[in-house]
């Protein structure tokens, strides 16, 4: 009897841990927007974090797109050529980065590029008891260590996305324009009369806005809700980055549900 | 602390990002036409309107001359109602005939003014009195064997 009641007992458990997280999660978020005014008035410390985890991902987020485009290019190619529409080729490769794969995929490089180097630093930090001692010395932890990470990654994913988009559409075009010979001026044309700035370029940028938060608050807090061994910043780091793709993932098709309906 | 080195590679990296948001908006996108700047409204009826999309083209003389801002369903008269936004530049005559085209065989559909010769022009609000409806595919073949049929018979 007592084997059958463990696995009830550890399930639900783990559901009040999940919920308890959750809570203390949502009050951590406040806690750092109340934090936020240093990040701000000590503006280097934000610009560090922007360092860290925006221009050091340049390299993935370029490359990755470039890939992606250049995939989307083949692929929209073979696809389109079946139908006699090679030039509507701009218009899939843009609509595709812009609306979806330019913020969701840099939203998960970001994460484990970024997000988890945040996390194992501030677990880190955890561990050997430097934000106890920063405490010790009136500095709050929050605002000196966490907010700052925090808004660097806000800033920094949006501007990733963006620049994985353009790096997309740049490959698309090498591919379709000109190694396979597609007309230049109608991969172009097609591309700006169906990509509406409104609704297809702001709502992508209002999509990778959204996953930066998400990013960025999970890697903090996984971090600062660590268990201050080694085990422990592992596991936080491995539930960053597992956190991060599902969560990104939900509200992409949260978003995308209210975004586009369909009716354009 | 070599602090400016940092702050250039923050520049180097906002601005790059900046720039590719620029080259969505203005290369990619369609900012520049999308802003169509001082717009009145518009209405025609039609008694189809086949796979009309809100936001789709109005064109005239091939050229884009509006979007559509609305499609609604009028349940008096069974019609469509289009309500479009035209770009405040151009006025056509009152008896401007508004149809629903086909941009290639398998493109999207979007209403072509053909422009008459009134002296009167369209005011803000107006609705186009003379339309065509869209072309629906199933009723011209249907019409083209009804009509084979008939010669067959005649032929007889």
């Amino acid at each position: 009897m007592p084997g059958l009641l463990e696995p009830i007992r550890r399930l639900g458990h783990g559901m009040v841990e999940w919920v308890w997280r959750l809570g203390f999660a949502t009050r951590f978020f406040f806690a750092i927007l109340l934090h936020s005014g240093t990040a701000f008035r000590r503006l280097h410390l934000t610009l560090r974090e922007i360092y860290f985890s925006g221009v050091m991902s340049l390299l993935i987020i370029l490359v990755s797109g470039l890939f992606v485009g250049l995939v989307l290019g083949l692929q929209g190619y073979e696809t389109l050529q079946r139908y006699g529409s090679t030039e509507a080729l701009g218009i899939l490769v843009a609509l595709s980065l812009v609306r979806e794969l330019g913020p969701v995929v840099a939203g998960l490089l970001f994460a484990s590029r970024a997000g988890s180097s945040i996390t194992a630093e501030i677990g880190l930090m955890k561990t050997t008891e430097q934000l106890k001692a920063m405490d010790m010395m009136a500095v709050n932890p929050l605002a000196r260590v966490v907010a700052p990470r925090f808004w660097g990654g806000v800033i920094s994913m949006p501007l990733l996305a963006a620049m994985f988009s353009a790096m997309g559409v740049f490959g698309g075009w090498l591919i379709g324009v000109v190694f396979i010979g597609v007309d230049d001026g109608a991969f172009w044309a097609q591309m700006q009369s169906s990509v509406d700035f409104r609704y297809d370029i702001m709502n992508g940028v209002i999509k990778s806005i959204v996953f930066g938060f998400a990013v960025s608050l999970i890697a903090v807090f996984e971090g600062y809700d660590s268990a201050p061994t080694a085990e422990g910043v592992s596991r936080a780091i491995t539930r960053t980055v597992v956190t991060s793709a599902m969560t990104i993932l939900a509200l992409d098709f949260i978003l995308t549900s209210f975004m586009f309906r369909g009716n354009s | 602390m070599n602090r400016t080195v940092l702050d250039l590679w923050v520049g180097f990296f906002v601005a790059l990002g900046l720039a590719a948001v620029l080259f969505l908006a203005l290369k990619v996108g369609n900012l520049s036409a999308a802003a169509l700047s001082e717009t009145y409204v518009l209405q025609a009826r039609f008694d189809n309107i086949g796979g009309l999309k809100v936001r789709g083209p109005v064109r005239s003389a091939g050229v884009l001359v509006g979007r559509i801002a609305d499609i609604r369903f009028d349940p008096k008269t069974y019609q469509a109602i289009v309500t479009m936004n035209i770009d405040g530049r151009y006025r056509f005559p009152r008896d401007t005939f508004a149809s629903i085209y086909t941009a290639g065989l398998l493109g999207e559909q979007y209403i072509g003014f053909d422009v008459g010769g009134d002296e009167k022009m369209l005011e803000a609000g107006d609705t186009v009195r003379m339309t065509q409806s869209a072309v629906v595919l199933e009723k011209l073949i249907s019409q083209f064997l009804f009509n084979k049929a008939a010669e067959g018979q005649e032929n007889k």
